[in-house]
């Protein structure tokens, strides 16, 4: 055990590490420790999972049936745009941050994040930047509808005035992502146990650090971005406006040059996860780990190169097209190595299908289902057809909850034994995952069929032949729904108690977390640095 | 440090209040100045909300100061901080690398298209027949909507003589980290000191250039995409160059009650950091927005 360190009594301030949390509510709100901070972003991001799902139920139910049931179609539009905007900064990128915060320390051996004060104000600027953006649905002019894409014009001459509070909640997201990209470089670089090179180091630190750089380099483009809203909107300029010189275009290449990077940071880290997952139960090393790394350092670079593929239909030079259709599709063989090694770790592996080993398959299988729509709207002339279509909207459900939402869920199942020392329910988590497998195959694979067929995106009402899918769709839709409540009950049913979790967990789990550190670990764990072999 | 493995001299804070203050300060600036343009409350929020972000910018960095000064912090905490700066800097670039980007698809995109560059014949033929391409764009496609300018901003006036300044500037800090490393306070606190005066005498000259263009010129904001470039980012520029200063500032203080040893100031390495930063990004805007 390397947590009740006996050390020599050197250092003016030795004493410092070796309190416990505070007490209180206030513990939470002053907390400079990466598991509280860490377990503080995974509850805002599971409580934004259920806001922006229950936002997806009311789509779904209005998409039951054809013509307008439930809602107003204005409304429709603020449940689409708010679903995606709280899923993509409220669910998706707190939940992985969550997770570095709580793996990253006890993954390369360090006692905290670089910068514990920086970190936890990460963490607080968020609860006001979501309070922010739902506070716009019950303002007069409504929430902003204008989907999460929120293209020039419509949200900037045709915007509702709570289009300004959307406006400064951006602000404050790319604020927090910022700081918290930079604690996390700063602690992998500057905060690693003697011993454990770049190259020693967890699939997930590195996808975590690649996700870092990302993360700087595009969420200050994204404040760009909205700052130049903000001037047109109220200050005469004219980025975005043709008569004046500006384009309405351009708002799009700004916006896709942060937001193509931006799918890459909701889903890096989704591979170290799984990178992670599958060696355990597989009973095998990781196949290929520096191609591994060489992979996402590849996918990484390269998504800054094929932004215009969100394009294709606005009129780009016939050059444009070419290149960023090549250079997306380019994208499929760093890729497509990665899953090649993930399938070839399992190969002739003493498998054993553990519920996070049950939701990383099924990410293996249908995050490539959602990789293979993508590679067909690569294809610019393809994708003239298929764009802002259901299919569309399927492909990056795909990617987006069957990728990196079920790497969360993964990785919530694999590390909650270590974080609270309880095994969860297994028969519960089984449960959980073939209901949700089910459901969300129910609710998204029809979604392909009527974006073939035509039906577009973001709209309330549809043509009488997509009925029968519509209606699969949302039945799917209300079962994943529900789900995920399931989900809450066992995740609090985990935390409250449960069978005892031995310190290495799985019996072929590695790593520092689980060769070095009791369950739960100690509130400061690494006291002293781990041998890292 | 003795030990190899030890990580008990790597300072971890106890709780902290100043996060959640600052969380407070931002959020109320940000919702009182959406409620401000939307006419429905006073100016009051905003400053309110940014007295209290001064706060604790003040109170978190003097907990800091206070705790370097203790001896708190070991070489490896330096080195985060080092990282740390690092990073924000280029965090900052590409802030401005948004800018930088709407100015050159304007030049070279958006403007030739509407006069019917490209495949865009019939966007001119249709929308603005009598508009006319060219850059620094003067008159615009709809000139009702706009103030048009009567005349572009040059390159070698004033803007000529900024150069000059935050160039000596990036020298006379150099200096002043030449004295601090010889142990020589005085100049360091001199260098310093012409450094911050040259900062604001920057931010001075950029306040008449501003007044110049909206008087005599008539380059406004609204002056379409030529106006919008120029002042967003000739402004948050200068809006860099004020803070840069104001931080230079602090440092010469600090460097005056003696805080800095050749050894250990790396507070002082910051911001020079950020401000080598400014001045780059000023050359930048000087080639580009002012001469080409």
């Amino acid at each position: 055990m390397y947590n009740e360190t006996t050390h020599d009594g050197e250092g003016a301030h030795s004493d410092h590490d070796h309190h416990g949390p505070a007490k209180g509510l206030m513990r939470w709100v002053t907390t400079t420790n990466h598991k509280d901070i860490g377990t503080l972003y995974l509850w805002l991001s599971f409580t934004m999972l259920l806001y922006g799902g229950s936002m997806a139920m009311v789509i779904r139910l209005e998409l039951f049936q054809p013509g307008l049931q439930w809602v107003e179609p204005h409304f429709f539009n603020q449940m689409t745009t708010m679903h995606g905007l709280v899923m993509v900064f409220g669910a998706i990128m707190p939940a992985f941050v969550g997770l570095a915060n709580w793996l990253i320390p006890m993954m390369i051996g360090a006692p905290d994040m670089a910068l514990p004060r920086m970190n936890n104000w990460s963490f607080w600027i968020l609860p006001f930047a979501f309070t922010m953006l739902a506070s716009t649905t019950l303002m007069e002019s409504g929430a902003p509808a204008f989907g999460w894409t929120f293209y020039a014009p419509l949200s900037t001459t045709f915007a509702p005035d709570s289009t300004d509070f959307f406006i400064f909640a951006v602000h404050l997201m790319g604020i927090s992502s910022v700081m918290g990209a930079i604690n996390v470089i700063a602690t992998i670089l500057n905060m690693r146990a003697p011993g454990m090179t770049l190259m020693k180091m967890p699939l997930f630190v590195w996808t975590w650090l690649i996700t870092a750089y990302l993360l700087i380099a595009v969420m200050p483009v994204l404040a760009g971005a909205v700052t130049m809203m903000l001037t047109d909107r109220h200050f005469g300029t004219s980025f975005f406006d043709a008569a004046g010189g500006g384009d309405p275009v351009m708002f799009q290449h700004i916006f896709w040059f942060f937001g193509h990077p931006e799918v890459y940071i909701m889903i890096l880290p989704a591979f170290g996860v799984i990178s992670a997952i599958i060696p355990t139960f597989a009973r095998k090393p990781l196949f290929g780990y520096s191609s591994m790394v060489y992979a996402t350092a590849s996918i990484a670079i390269l998504s800054f190169m094929v932004w215009a593929h969100h394009m294709f239909t606005t009129g780009m030079p016939v050059a444009g097209e070419l290149y960023f259709m090549y250079a997306t599709i380019l994208i499929s063989v760093p890729t497509g190595v990665k899953v090649f090694n993930w399938v070839t770790t399992m190969w002739k592996g003493s498998m054993t299908f553990e519920t996070p080993m049950l939701w990383a398959l099924g990410f293996i299988v249908m995050f490539t289902i959602g990789g293979l729509s993508g590679l067909m709207l690569g294809v610019a002339p393809v994708d003239t057809q298929y764009h802002d279509t259901y299919f569309v909207v399927a492909h990056f459900h795909y990617v987006l909850v069957t990728g990196a939402l079920y790497s969360i869920i993964a990785a919530f199942y694999y590390w909650v034994p270590k974080w609270t020392g309880h095994m969860y329910d297994e028969r519960l988590g089984k449960i959980h995952f073939w209901w949700s497998t089910i459901a969300v195959n129910v609710l998204f694979f029809p979604q392909h069929f009527l974006g073939l067929a035509g039906m577009p995106r973001r709209i309330p009402d549809y043509s009488l032949q997509f009925a029968e899918f519509n209606m699969i769709s949302s039945i799917g839709g209300f079962a994943f729904g529900l789900a995920q409540v399931f989900f809450l009950y066992i995740v609090i049913k985990t935390i409250k108690g449960g069978e005892k979790a031995t310190d290495r967990v799985w019996e072929g789990a590695t790593g520092l977390e689980f060769e070095h550190l009791s369950s739960p670990p100690p509130y400061h764990s690494f006291n002293e640095a781990p041998p890292v072999k | 440090m003795s030990s190899t493995t030890s990580n008990e001299d790597y300072y971890v804070p106890h709780g902290t209040y100043w996060p959640i203050i600052g969380s407070i300060g931002l959020s109320l600036t940000v919702i009182g100045t959406a409620n401000f343009l939307h006419g429905t409350w006073s100016a009051t929020p905003i400053f309110v909300g940014l007295a209290i972000i001064i706060f604790m910018m003040y109170g978190w960095f003097g907990t800091v100061v206070t705790e370097s000064l203790a001896g708190m912090y070991n070489k490896q905490v330096d080195m985060s901080f080092r990282w740390g700066m690092g990073w924000f800097i280029f965090s900052e670039v590409m802030f401005f690398a948004a800018f930088f980007g709407a100015l050159f698809y304007a030049r070279a995109y958006s403007v030739p298209w509407l006069d019917g560059a490209s495949n865009n014949d019939a966007t001119a033929q249709y929308l603005w027949p009598d508009f006319e391409a060219a850059w620094p764009l003067l008159s615009v496609p709809l000139a009702d909507k706009f103030s048009e300018a009567k005349h572009a901003m040059g390159a070698w006036g004033l803007p000529a003589i900024n150069t000059l300044i935050l160039l000596t500037s990036g020298l006379t800090v150099t200096l002043a980290h030449w004295a601090l490393k010889r142990r020589d306070n005085v100049w360091l606190v001199y260098w310093l000191f012409a450094t911050v005066a040259l900062g604001f005498g920057f931010v001075f000259l950029q306040a008449y250039e501003y007044s110049h263009a909206y008087q005599d010129l008539n380059l406004r904001l609204d002056s379409g995409i030529y106006g919008s470039t120029f002042y967003m980012l000739t402004g948050f520029h200068g809006f860099h160059v004020t803070m840069g200063a104001t931080m230079l500032l602090v440092i010469m203080i600090r460097a005056a009650k003696g805080h800095f040893t050749p050894e250990n100031h790396f507070a002082f390495e910051a911001v020079a950091w950020y401000w080598h930063f400014v001045d780059v990004v000023w050359l930048g805007l000087f080639i580009f927005v002012y001469w080409l």
